[in-house]
């Protein structure tokens, strides 16, 4: 990149960094908005809600078989047994991979995710890259995050045009069994929940 | 609106670009950019469809050189401007110059918890039965609203497969419009990979949408 470049790029951050900085003041003065609000969503986000929570969802539906039965019947009342609930999240899908079938969830439109299990999205999920290929090539998406699955395994893309959220439920990874749910979560990895990445497996 | 935000298909943008341990922002103000969003849609009233009106109306050129966050400031400036909340010259000199317009309520901290455990559910009642069942062919219409629309290009005209029927939903095209929530039954509907792309593309793989049933024709 030359010097010239940056240089643009730098001077538009600040300016972008201005602009909300002003903006948040005009909406404070105005008594629109309350700083203390404020942080406290951006803490939540920052926080509490992330993909830790998907992770607790995905270990009891493998542990659990009357759990993943309710999951896979209707998610979100399942899902909100465990706490999570709410804002892009209030009409959640479960989808099952299987030896035969994998799945991927992409947003073409936009950006709409699962947030109270997932958290915000990663900026590759919102980026071009992402949402123009994976509905047309998903195969080639995954080489991109290292997976590579068998020709023969049907994949099933979902885009999320509407206001339901898709949660993917991996397959539970060979040698865990007996596992407890707390040890379980820490091989789910949030990529697992998208359907771009595949759970770890257990040390060896 | 054929937008830039409709990207489904397009060539040419590269790479999927991982990035390992992600942050959840990058920059502070991309914080204060997020949640001075969530926290506007208390007093501001408009909804979501509106919302996302807002950050895809504009030219394609300036969607696609915008980042992210950047994009919700722009649809947030342009919902406020709207409804004459904000001017730009308060913008422009960082203060309030006119006094505040009357609103109902804001977003309290003592709220924020409450708000986002509620969120904005969608589905609503219905006296109408759903014109479509699982299993039933379907073709996707080929609109091509200038308004807000959730039907994507690369499905418009293509047969697919109604998979499940989800309920009815308050409906986007309608309510960014502000022309009401005008609750429709929605759908998920599959296509094959090949009627979507054509006959080289990859038989193993299928793409839904979903879809509301002003979107879908009978076949």
């Amino acid at each position: 990149m030359s010097g010239h470049d940056h240089d643009h790029d730098h001077s538009e951050l600040t300016e972008t960094q201005l602009r909300v900085r002003a903006l948040e003041t005009v909406l404070t003065e105005k008594g629109y908005v309350d700083p203390a609000a404020l942080d406290l969503l951006i803490e939540t986000y920052e926080k509490k809600v992330g993909p830790r929570n998907g992770a607790r969802v995905v270990a009891k539906a493998w542990a659990d078989p009357a759990f993943r039965a309710r999951l896979f019947k209707d998610a979100t009342p399942a899902i909100a047994e465990l706490g999570y609930a709410g804002r892009q999240g209030e009409h959640i899908v479960a989808l099952e991979n299987t030896p035969r079938r994998h799945n991927m969830v992409v947003c073409t439109l936009c950006s709409c995710y699962p947030w109270p299990v997932l958290g915000l999205p990663p900026v590759w999920y919102k980026s071009a890259p992402y949402r123009s290929r994976a509905v047309a090539d998903p195969r080639g998406v995954l080489k991109d995050f290292g997976v590579s699955l068998p020709k023969d395994i049907e994949i099933r893309v979902w885009d999320s045009t509407a206001e339901i959220r898709y949660l993917v439920i991996p397959m539970r990874p060979a040698g865990t069994e007996g596992w407890s749910e707390d040890k379980l979560a820490e091989l789910v990895t949030r990529d697992s929940m998208i359907g771009t990445g595949l759970p770890k497996g257990p040390a060896k | 609106m054929n937008g830039a935000q409709d990207m489904g298909g397009v060539h040419g943008f590269g790479a999927v670009e991982p990035e390992p341990n992600e942050p959840v922002f990058h920059a502070d103000w991309e914080k204060r950019a997020f949640a001075l969003t969530l926290a506007m849609g208390t007093p501001g009233g408009w909804n979501i469809d509106m919302s996302r009106f807002a950050r895809e109306n504009r030219q394609p050129a300036e969607y696609l050189a915008m980042s992210y966050y950047q994009l919700w400031l722009a649809g947030l400036e342009a919902l406020l401007k709207e409804r004459d909340l904000v001017s730009d010259d308060e913008i422009v000199v960082g203060h309030s110059l006119q006094p505040p317009k009357p609103v109902t309520r804001i977003l309290s901290p003592g709220d924020v918890a409450q708000v986002l455990y509620r969120g904005g559910p969608t589905e609503r009642e219905t006296n109408t039965k759903a014109r479509f069942k699982a299993g039933d062919t379907v073709r996707a219409k080929n609109i091509n609203p200038l308004t807000h629309t959730r039907l994507p290009r690369y499905v418009r005209g293509h047969q697919g497969t109604i998979e499940r029927v989800i309920g009815c939903h308050v409906f986007p095209d309608s309510n960014a419009q502000g022309a009401g929530e005008n609750p429709q039954w929605l759908y998920t509907v599959r296509f094959d990979g090949r009627e979507l792309w054509g006959e080289g593309a990859d038989p193993s793989v299928t793409v839904s949408v979903d879809a509301w049933e002003p979107y879908l024709e009978p076949l």
